[in-house]
């Protein structure tokens, strides 16, 4: 079923433009109508990408988008270990989002950490009829006796406990009265509220504004201040995403008090008011925070992007920029540390990739994010769409991506489908639920929210495990036996 | 530097460099305002006392780690089993990514579900606005032959009333008025999955049987020599469904697999995507009313089911998801029974297979004691296979299981002698487990994926059966029914007990005596 390639980018435009004609024949008209607003050609010189993004999903379509607990308990809160996060509501919520996004934390499970566990109310009928609050209070209980070591909770609301009119933030205020001062954080992160994720990252990260900064004045600090102190901000140590980071920053001469919020801790996330820049990865789902760092605390912040060795390069040198010689002459370092190492991927692994298509669909960050790395080694991408971006994303991705890239917004099944069939590149990198429909397809996938189980991804050391992964996924011997040799 | 070129290291690796320990080790002294050793020490040490499992036990609110998912996953399971049906979940759309992913990770498949996408305002003024769109939108996009509509917690909670939306719907020409969209309710906060399943099951032959909501007649009985067969909310779906059929056809049974999701969680890799395949025939659905009888394989998980299809006159049976010989023989018996059709020679050469491959073995399993948890029936059907190899179900936990399953337990441990020392424990969760297995320890767990956490902490080798199981590939496409499948429960069995022995005795010059090669 492979298509001729079109060659000019006139080509390109006009067989995207047919494309998405052809995909929205098959919607009523009312949904066609508002999904063409979601799909369009990238045109070089344009501000943004030509898309409206952040808007409701339309019902019965297949969207592959998530919810606001997903993007505060899945996202946010979840990675700090040292605090339990409780699913408040029916038991299900929890139970898909446990210990599926690989963020990477060192601990004593169950004791001092508790990252890979699933603490839930598991409500029944009666706490929907007669509310949830008594169970929440005594719950908070039953956490405090059984892991005396956790240093916080947070409550993380599912879909009930803002139609039953339950009333967390009394309970969390009273309980924390009752533990001395203890962090119990409520957050407002029903599956219902908002678009998708995304409405669940600002709530959790209004709620650390809330809970964690505005009750921490008057706490000791941990440690002595240095000119060299930043925070990871937004990485949450997929696979070790965040450590493979922290080792470039740290060899660099920065000193890295706090991670948010993959391997965190509480204590990171009170220590962070006292850094001097704040570096931020995932700009969609922290983006917030760091702004009300810098209008409350005046930390500057500054975005960075740590895939590939050029995107990596361009960071150290733009985090440098913020300090004195010193950390600039260890950027350098690093960067020079470093190269041979990059070269002998590039060398080994380009050359097997060189030219290759790759068609994205991700998040809110890695849509734009991991196109450097492609391109270092050699491959192009001819589409991409957030599954979660807003305006600022698709305008930052304008800088990524090149001239005629087709571009779809909160994409369905269906239109994804089309897409890969008419398009038909030579890997796609999404997510699990789409992984199947394309290897069926006999298109090479990769995972681009769990890395596919490997990882880390950032960084030089991430580099390599990613060349290495694409490689594998694309010149796995198996795509050549999808169709048996009597088929016609 | 770790990392090289010629030998990617990954997280397996790369993380246990020298440069990453002592950054590791800054960040815990630094940084994180962590504990004291010796204090976690201590509560890591205390938190497998009698003590603290007596607290453990007097939780009343909090749930840790439970062997449970919520209703709405069950009804995708169950919907998928019907052909070219398309499950459309009533309620908040983040639910639906997590049943879909839920289901891929397991199955290593894609699964097909939408959501009628409800937020803020479909909060306060209901969802029927959603209701209207989503089908009209699903039934273009992805031509269905059924729309199986149930519903998240969200729609629960406000009380939409799916009878009335899907009436409207229909007066709305979001589909046409004959096209089939059968519903249910499926509150999160009631039951589990398996509950889920049901619902959505009785929702069907209420459908199909009872006149499609008002909209045809109801449908006459007329008797016929078939059978149907339910297979309940089962993991191992792909695999137990083609077993069955093979059992029936080789006993030359007329049957009607009601609810088979064995295709469209097992297409082939062949250059094409397919979003339907297999599946009960609508046509099937409907003439399933006319059977002899129906078999359940799982009691629990159609306890609402199989009443109303008992309400059509027809007989009923159900089984507790029977594994080995004598659950087996059960079962085949009975349907040889009810069909008059003599289980074949076949099966009985299989049978006496399995009862070889028992006797070739047992001295490896019997007197050694186990922990088992999972759904009500899968706990049953394995506790049972355990005691007629001589093994003992110590502890069998179900967190979905109430009264009437302790009591099946407590009647199925009184009838052998194997099952003296055992306890079933309904309603508890992983977390009571792992007191359990400190306290009273047993030689091997048998759990899904997430037991590898209590394998990790308590040491007792964790055997994986269950759902789900994503960190193991390809297991659902065996059988663990028939005494085929029996034969692949105990070879999983042994294969964890060898390996074990093995593990314990290949210390040089201390214990490699023992490290044989013939067992």
């Amino acid at each position: 079923m492979s298509l001729a390639q079109p060659e000019s980018i006139e080509d390109i435009k006009a067989r995207n433009k047919a494309l998405i004609k052809e995909v929205l024949e098959v919607y009523p008209e009312k949904t066609a109508k508002r999904r063409a607003k979601h799909l369009n050609t990238f045109e070089d010189g344009k501000p943004d990408c030509g898309v409206k993004s952040n808007i409701k999903s339309i019902p019965g379509v297949m969207t592959i988008r998530g919810c606001a607990y997903a993007g505060s308990k899945g996202v946010v809160w979840g990675p700090i270990k040292d605090m339990i996060h409780i699913s408040h509501g029916p038991v299900g919520c929890g139970q898909y989002s446990w210990a599926s996004r690989r963020n990477y934390y060192i601990g004593t499970t169950g004791i001092d950490t508790f990252g890979t566990m699933q603490f839930t109310s598991d409500f029944q009928e009666k706490d929907i009829v007669f509310g949830g609050d008594k169970k929440l209070a005594k719950l908070i209980d039953e956490i405090q006796e059984l892991f005396p070591l956790n240093k916080g909770i947070s409550v993380q609301s599912e879909c009930p406990i803002g139609l039953i009119g339950d009333d967390i933030e009394a309970v969390s205020k009273a309980k924390t009265k009752e533990y001395n001062g203890h962090t119990i954080v409520p957050v407002r992160c029903e599956g219902f509220r908002g678009v998708s994720q995304s409405l669940g990252h600002h709530l959790a990260n209004d709620a650390i504004r809330d809970w964690v900064f505005d009750k921490m004045e008057g706490k000791p600090a941990l440690f002595e201040p240095t000119p060299y102190d930043v925070a990871i901000i937004g990485d949450y140590n997929i696979g070790g995403d965040a450590w493979s980071s922290r080792i470039l920053l740290e060899e660099m001469g920065l000193r890295v008090v706090a991670q948010w919020s993959g391997d965190g801790t509480i204590a990171e996330l009170e220590a962070t008011p006292r850094a001097k820049l704040n570096v931020l990865h995932c700009y969609r789902s922290m983006n917030y925070i760091s702004r009300h760092m810098e209008e409350k605390y005046g930390i500057p912040w500054v975005e960075y992007n740590f895939f590939g060795p050029s995107k990596i390069e361009e960071s150290l040198r733009k985090i440098a920029s913020h300090f004195d010689d010193k950390i600039k002459e260890g950027a350098e370092r690093v960067i020079a540390k470093y190269s041979p190492l990059m070269d002998a991927v590039i060398a080994k692994y380009r050359p097997r990739l060189e030219g290759k298509k790759v068609m994205l669909f991700v998040g809110g960050l890695r849509p734009r994010h991991v196109i450097g790395a492609y391109e270092d080694l050699g491959m192009e991408i001819v589409g991409t769409g957030y599954e979660f971006g807003h305006n600022d994303d698709y305008q930052r991705t304008t800088h990524y991506v090149k001239d005629g890239t087709l571009i779809y917004d909160d994409v369905t099944g269906f239109e994804f489908e089309k897409f890969v069939e008419k398009i038909q590149p030579d890997l796609v990198g999404s997510g699990i639920k789409e992984k199947y429909v394309f290897q069926k397809m006999g298109v090479p996938f990769r995972q681009m929210h769990s890395w596919d189980y490997s990882g880390p991804y950032h960084g030089y050391d991430g580099f390599a495990i990613f060349a290495r992964d694409m490689d594998m996924a694309i010149n796995s011997p198996v795509w050549k036996f999808a169709k048996a040799p009597w088929a016609a | 530097m770790p990392q090289n070129a010629d030998n990617v290291l990954d997280h397996f690796n790369l993380f246990r460099q020298p440069e990453y320990i002592e950054m590791f080790e800054k960040k815990k002294r630094e940084f994180e305002n962590h504990a004291p050793d010796a204090e976690v020490e201590r509560v890591r040490e205390w938190a497998k006392t009698k003590e603290y499992q007596e607290k453990n036990f007097a939780r009343e609110a909090l749930t840790v780690n439970p062997a449970k998912a919520c209703q709405p996953l069950g009804a995708v399971f169950a919907s998928l089993g019907f052909e070219q049906t398309i499950p459309f979940v009533h309620g908040s759309q983040g639910c639906v990514a997590y049943y879909r992913s839920h289901f891929s990770r397991h199955f290593k498949e894609p699964t097909s579900c939408v959501s009628s996408s409800m937020t803020e305002d479909a909060a306060v003024f209901g969802g029927l606005n959603n209701m209207i769109d989503g089908l009209a939108n699903t039934y273009n996009m992805y031509k269905p032959k059924m729309i199986s509509v149930s519903t998240t917690c969200m729609a629960e909670v406000i009380g939409d009333d799916l009878n009335a939306f899907i009436k409207t719907s229909k007066e709305k020409g979001s589909v046409p008025q004959e096209f089939d969209v059968p519903f249910a309710h499926t509150p999160a906060f009631v039951g589990s999955h398996v509950t889920g399943y049901d619902n959505v099951m009785k929702g069907m032959v209420e459908h199909f049987w009872n006149g499609k909501a008002g909209t045809a007649p109801k449908l006459e009985r007329v008797p016929n020599n078939k059978i149907n067969f339910i297979g309940g909310f089962d993991g191992y779906v792909v695999g137990n469904i083609r077993e069955v059929k093979r059992m029936f056809d080789s006993m030359g049974v007329e049957y009607t697999i009601f609810g088979d999701p064995s295709d469209v969680w097992d297409t082939p890799t062949d250059g094409e995507f397919r979003m339907y395949d297999g599946g009960t025939t609508l046509e099937d659905a409907a003439n399933a009313i006319h059977a002899k009888a129906t078999f359940s394989m799982q009691h629990f998980s159609t306890e609402k089911t199989l009443p109303l299809i008992a309400e059509s006159g027809m007989e009923t049976y159900s089984f507790h998801h029977p594994i080995g010989v004598r659950a087996t023989d059960e079962f085949l018996m009975k349907v040889s029974e009810v069909t008059g059709k003599p289980i074949s020679k076949e099966l009985t050469r299989e049978r006496g297979r399995l009862v070889d491959a028992i006797a070739d073995s047992s001295a490896h399993l019997h007197g050694k004691r186990f922990a088992i948890y999972g759904d009500p029936d899968l706990c049953y059907g394995l506790a049972a296979f355990l005691m007629e190899l001589g093994a003992e179900p110590i502890t069998v936990l179900a967190s979905n299981g109430g009264k009437a399953w302790e009591e099946k337990m407590n009647q199925l441990f009184a009838s052998s002698p194997f099952g003296k020392n055992c306890k079933a424990y309904p309603g508890k969760d992983l977390w009571h487990m792992r007191s359990l297995l400190f306290t009273e320890p047993v030689d091997f767990l048998i759990g899904n994926t997430y037991g590898k956490y209590l394998e990790r902490d308590t040491g007792t080798p964790l055997i994986r059966i269950g759902f789900p199981v994503f960190d193991r590939h390809h297991y659902h496409r065996y059988p663990v029914w028939g005494y085929q499948g029996g034969l692949n429960v105990l070879v999983w069995l042994l294969d964890k007990v060898f390996d074990e022995i093995d593990r314990n005795t290949n210390v040089v010059a201390k214990s490699d005596y023992s490290f044989d090669i013939i067992r």
